[in-house]
């Protein structure tokens, strides 16, 4: 089982903190109040776009291989995707606004 | 087994950092008090992952990687600072899409890397090189398809055809059966190419049936493919803040996804397989000829009735994003408060084309949350209100789903809007709401109907209020 690594540890120990981050996902999510619905997932779209250092390090080779220009246009997708997904998000949490004067 | 460097070391402690960064923003995301911060939080998550990967010996080519991120950027920044609120779902979807695409180039191009250069990797690295590019492409495609839909380039009915659900599960055969023969097999080129073509298809497949008014539970979903997708990705790579991440989001989307279908009383496989809204008003039978009819009122009576009433409460829907009457709304109620009439909005679950798409546009608006109530929350008060306003809703304020259990939305969780002294809808014409059935509550006695568009409709009530 040698050749079953991740990042030089066993692949079991990738999947359990995989499968640990699924239940802290649902833990998290369960209590969002449905307002606030929209820049929640905009905004965890955004947190998808990680995939930015994923494209960053297929992009890393200085040459220009077909992969290297896959990962170029990765690297475009991802980071609209994080740019745009973060600023969007902001965009609309600014507005929500709680009535002036607090308290209900 | 290989230690690792200092260098991949500090690496690794950055990512870590910055995925506990990612849960917190994550968790500050789930109350309006401190959603901006959370925002803010995740997006220092993942500049701080990004300069660090800069450190990473592998990678070398800066001027490139530079290029990518700053095209990138400009694109994303446009976007994000020009879209108006009301296609904010559109704009979900397309970011999805291209988060799926992203991960899903990633992973095609680990495929070529190996292959040209005839490496031998482990098994799990080929599983997740197949299920990123498969669950990527289908995250592209049918995202795409949810864009064309809600950007109504094409038709908001589901579009089928004979033995399309078998086609799906042909298709999703086909993939199982390429992916298992690569990995288990032969990691052959031809066959990878086949099963990119074959993905591309499905997720245009899986999305053309699904009608607009389930926008919400497959923009959830889509949502949460993007996530497993960058996950997939992360296996792949051998990147555990990719795997952290990833799983996060598709959590979170699956959730939602849950939330979304609960509202609508249907399964997923329902609203993924079963064309809801296809026939429009195909009753099943002559009988179903409408006889009775809706008693029209005016814009002067209307606001006679609002600057008198002791409670209003508006009810959104759709028609409200179309017609973009927010602003409008909030002038009616501004008014309205003034003269000391308490007003409430009640907003359904799944009103409008993405989960909370009425929350934002009322935020626009300036309207304080929590003046938004949701379904549960306010379900009991319109029974002590005196008018409730239906804006451009249809199907969610449907006495048919509380009462008929013969109706096709029976048992769909409705707002009570009928519950109230008086009922005015604000609507175009008479048509039926997305699933094809007529809603009860314009013929009920205590309904009156004012017809027209939402936004000239409220501006009329906004003069009549004024004039009072």
């Amino acid at each position: 089982m040698a050749d079953t690594e991740v990042l030089g540890m066993p692949l079991v120990i990738a999947l359990y903190i995989f499968v640990l981050a699924v239940f802290v996902g649902f833990e998290l999510i369960t209590k969002v109040p449905p307002t606030l619905h929209t820049p929640l997932m905009s905004g965890a779209n955004a947190i998808s776009g990680i995939t930015i250092i994923g494209a960053m390090v297929v992009v890393g080779p200085k040459d220009t291989t077909t992969a290297v220009v896959l990962g170029f246009a990765a690297l475009i997708l991802a980071t609209i995707n994080v740019v745009g997904g973060f600023m969007v998000t902001d965009r609309m949490l600014q507005m929500f606004r709680r009535r002036p004067g607090g308290e209900k | 087994m290989e230690l690792f460097t200092d260098r991949e070391l500090f690496i690794q402690y950055i990512y870590l950092a910055s995925a506990t960064m990612f849960i917190l923003g994550i968790k500050l995301l789930g109350s309006p008090a401190t959603a901006r911060k959370g925002n803010l939080l995740a997006a220092a998550a993942m500049f701080i992952a990004v300069l660090v990967t800069l450190v990473n010996l592998e990678v070398l080519n800066y001027g490139l990687i530079a290029a990518g991120i700053a095209i990138g950027a400009v694109i994303g920044a446009v976007m994000a600072r020009t879209i108006k609120m009301t296609a904010m779902p559109q704009m979900v979807a397309i970011f999805n899409g291209v988060g799926g695409g992203a991960s899903a180039l990633i992973a095609i191009s680990e495929f070529v890397r190996i292959t040209d250069d005839g490496l031998s990797v482990a098994k799990h690295e080929e599983i997740a090189i197949m299920l990123g590019t498969l669950i990527g492409l289908v995250t592209l495609t049918g995202s795409l398809i949810a864009f064309g839909k809600l950007q109504e380039i094409m038709t908001t009915r589901p579009i089928t055809f004979p033995f399309q659900n078998i086609a799906s599960g042909a298709m999703f055969a086909a993939i199982v059966g390429m992916v298992i023969y690569l990995v288990a097999v032969d990691f052959n080129e031809p066959v990878f190419y086949v099963l990119i073509g074959t993905s591309l298809l499905l997720g245009i497949q899986l999305v053309i049936p699904i009608g607009g008014a389930d926008m919400p539970v497959v923009i959830s979903l889509l949502n949460s493919y993007s996530g497993v997708a960058a996950a997939a990705a992360g296996f792949a790579l051998g990147n555990l803040v990719l795997i952290v991440a990833g799983a996060l989001v598709g959590a979170a989307g699956l959730i939602l996804t849950q939330i979304m279908t609960k509202a609508m009383n249907r399964s997923l496989a329902n609203v993924v397989f079963g064309a809801f809204g296809a026939a429009p008003g195909g009753g099943g039978g002559a009988a179903a000829v409408e006889t009775r009819t809706a008693k029209n009122v005016s814009a002067e009576d209307v606001a006679v009735m609002l600057a008198y009433a002791r409670s209003v409460i508006f009810v959104p829907g759709y028609g409200l994003a179309v017609a973009q009457a927010q602003h409008q709304v909030r002038e009616l109620a501004d008014l309205l408060e003034a003269r000391g009439v308490r007003v409430k909005y009640a907003i359904h679950p799944v009103a409008g084309r993405m989960p909370g798409h009425m929350n934002v546009l009322l935020a626009e608006a300036n309207v304080p949350y929590d003046e938004l109530y949701d379904l549960d929350e306010i379900n009991d008060d319109f029974k002590n209100t005196d008018v409730a306003v239906v804006i451009g809703a249809n199907d969610v304020t449907n006495p048919a789903a509380r009462d008929e259990p013969d109706s096709p939305v029976y048992g769909m969780p409705i707002l009570n809007v009928d519950h109230a002294q008086h009922v005015i809808v604000l609507k175009r014409g008479m048509s039926p709401g997305f699933a094809g059935i007529d809603n009860d509550l314009f013929f009920k006695d205590n309904t009156m109907m004012l017809f027209g568009d939402a936004r000239k409709s409220v501006t009329a009530l906004v003069t009549e209020v004024k004039a009072l």
